[in-house]
């Protein structure tokens, strides 16, 4: 079955056995990430700098998002499984960061290790998660695989109010989180520390995730992708590599929603509802599904997307009550409405186009030149 | 054994109505071989537009007419606008705009009618008459056994009995003879889709009044539940989806009777996955060779 072969536009669709073809010119893999990361993180840190505080906060949410629309990515793009659940695994990770903060702080605990060590608690605790619907996924397809991860989504979140001894029920937990560490001095804005904190996580993530894609791992989740049939023919194991590809994904949600606990410093169960699970599914095939830039473009749109509504919103001039209607409504209306737009008119999202777009001017270009 | 029978009934009451949504499912599934993930907001679009009629006209019963036709309407211009575009070769895209819809139609709600609650008014008492000294029946239930049934031999006499019902099985079973044979294969679509939408409707009007209310997201839970309950009878089995609600509401009623209510979404999913692990086709379904 290929599951979501047609997702992808037919001319970009990769073939079974590897994205691109090898280019020795471009040196090692590893090598060319970690120079992209390296960049992007020093850009990240001159960004901090120059932009008000507001900025840098969103900007540590991308990062935060971006974590959990890049598992998805791995898994739905890259070997075509559907998981409407990734809002609870992000759950997940939130929950587990926040019971781990608090501990230490009932210990009265110090140290700029115990925040890795917690991030570190939420991705073991949301890879064990992941590992048990991913068991089960494995052996699904299709609409019964959306079934059952929709469940997840919905029972999830309602297990936190069940369960209220552990988790608070509807109010959630604080999660307390340490201020930036003295050395960078005393008047160190506090939202350019979460942004250096969550940009770290997060291109630590992606550098691994780049790198898992490009490597024998991703070829194998592609190739199961594609027909599964002819990837068991190659000898690959088809439900071990749906597990590993759901284990990973659900590593990175969990990763994500662990830092977007940290940076709200709360978590509640009204964050982790059905809504945020779908809205990472749209960010995700609005961006473009397979590519981990499609990704953070879904990433960007999560943040941007409320944000624009609402300096609309403040334009009009509209009475209190129906301001606080489209509040809320009017992004998720925007983000349903491309949703369906995209999927029947550009399957291919954002960076779909762009490539498009890209691959067009440099054809032009080089017609030109010969 | 009082409480016992009160459970019961309670929850055959339940599982009718998750029956009809699930008879719902199965239908555009037969039909169009798309799981229909925004039957739950067209639903309770439908409910929205009964709600305004009611408090227009006073009248329970012409909202409640209003629901079905505005819930058929709505299945066909889901179909004829958005489902008929959508690239099928991938079972994977038309989930993903079928979720794409539940969001625009919750958003929609949400700024027409606000994101809280709305009583909904019951036409018929919910205390339960007394047999003998045991609580057993309400009138509601009643109401919802009998319009259950009446939908149901409905359905099942139309499909098996009339030449559209004909036309729509053949229609869904060999489109490419059909058309040759002159059967308006993508007009017995649309009309497959309309009359999912209009039972889905029915069965939200039936189950928001026993519930907290009407919200945008009044009907995400019985989705799932219904979704069970299809998956339990096999989505290809109407008789199935009938069994499969009773089945999935009397457990409900039972774990929230004896257990607690907070664990019925819990029990929705064991329920979910032990079924697809054990037999993913459902407990009506003949064993069928794998597709390659």
């Amino acid at each position: 079955m290929s599951a979501t072969g047609a997702v992808l536009p037919p001319k970009n669709r990769p073939a079974a056995t590897g994205d691109r073809p090898v280019d020795r010119r471009r040196g090692s893999t590893l090598l060319r990430h970690l120079a992209v990361v390296l960049v992007v993180g020093l850009l990240l840190v001159a960004v901090s700098y120059t932009v008000e505080p507001f900025r840098n906060f969103q900007l540590a949410t991308v990062a935060a998002y971006l974590c959990a629309t890049a598992g998805l990515t791995v898994l739905t793009g890259l070997n075509g499984q559907l998981s409407l659940g990734h809002g609870a695994l992000m759950a997940t990770g939130a929950y587990t960061v926040a019971l781990c903060q608090n501990a230490f702080a009932d210990r009265g605990m110090t140290g700029g290790w115990l925040l890795p060590l917690s991030l570190g608690a939420a991705i073991v605790s949301t890879v064990a998660v992941g590992a048990v619907v991913g068991v089960a996924a494995a052996r699904l397809r299709g609409p019964y695989l959306a079934g059952v991860t929709l469940a997840v989504a919905v029972v999830v979140p309602a297990l936190a109010v069940t369960f209220d001894g552990v988790f608070n029920g509807e109010q959630g937990l604080s999660v307390p989180v340490e201020p930036p560490p003295l050395a960078l001095g005393p008047y160190f804005p506090y939202e350019r520390w979460q942004l250096w904190v969550t940009g770290a996580a997060t291109l630590l993530a992606m550098l691994l995730l780049a790198n898992l894609i490009r490597s024998r791992y991703g070829r194998t989740f592609r190739a199961v992708r594609d027909d599964e049939v002819a990837a068991r023919l190659a000898g690959i194991h088809v439900a071990r590599t749906q597990v590993l590809a759901f284990v990973v994904s659900a590593a990175t949600a969990g990763l994500g929603g662990a830092l977007l606990a940290v940076l709200a410093q709360s978590v509640s169960p009204g964050a982790f509802s059905l809504t945020l699970s779908l809205f990472l599914l749209m960010a995700v095939v609005i961006g473009g599904l397979g590519r981990l830039t499609g990704a953070l473009w879904g990433a960007v749109l999560l943040v941007a997307l409320p944000d624009l509504t609402h300096s609309l919103t403040e334009l009009l001039t509209l009475s209190p009550a129906v301001a606080q209607r489209l509040e809320g409504n009017l992004p998720l209306a925007i983000f349903g409405l491309t949703l369906i737009v995209v999927m029947i008119a550009a399957p291919g999202g954002v960076q779909g186009l762009l490539s498009r777009l890209g691959r067009a001017l440099s054809a032009r270009w080089s017609a030109r030149r010969s | 054994m009082d409480r016992f029978v009160f459970l019961t009934v309670d929850g055959l009451s339940r599982g009718a109505v998750y029956a009809a949504f699930a008879l719902a499912l199965v239908l555009i599934w037969r039909a169009a071989r798309v799981v229909n993930f925004a039957q739950g907001a067209m639903a309770v679009a439908a409910a929205y537009v009964a709600y305004s009629v009611s408090a227009a006209t006073g009248s329970y019963w012409l909202g409640f007419g209003v629901a079905i036709v505005a819930g058929l309407l709505l299945g066909a211009v889901v179909d004829r606008v958005v489902m008929r575009h959508v690239d099928h070769a991938s079972p994977l895209n038309p989930v993903i705009v079928a979720l794409g819809l539940v969001l625009l139609i919750q958003a929609v709600l949400g700024m027409v009618y606000g994101n809280e609650f709305r009583p909904a008014e019951a036409p018929f008492g919910r205390s339960a008459l007394t047999v003998g000294g045991v609580a057993v029946l309400s009138p509601y239930d009643l109401f919802v056994f009998a319009t259950i049934g009446v939908v149901v031999s409905g359905l099942a006499w139309m499909f098996a009995r009339t030449p559209v019902g004909l036309r729509m099985r053949a229609a869904a079973f060999a489109p490419e003879v059909s058309r040759l044979l002159g059967v308006n294969v993508g007009g017995m679509l649309t009309l497959g889709w309309a009359l999912a939408s209009g039972v889905g409707a029915l069965a939200a009007m039936l189950v928001i009044p026993t519930e907290l209310g009407l919200h945008p997201h009044a009907m995400d839970l019985v989705f799932v539940s219904a979704f069970t309950a299809a998956v339990v009878g096999g989505l290809d089995s109407p008789p199935g989806a009938v069994v499969g609600g009773l089945v999935v509401g009397l457990l409900l009623s039972y774990v929230s009777g004896y257990a607690g209510s907070d664990l019925t979404p819990l029990a929705v999913l064991v329920l979910l996955l032990a079924v697809l692990l054990v037999r993913p086709g459902g407990l009506f379904a003949p064993v069928a060779a794998r597709r390659v």
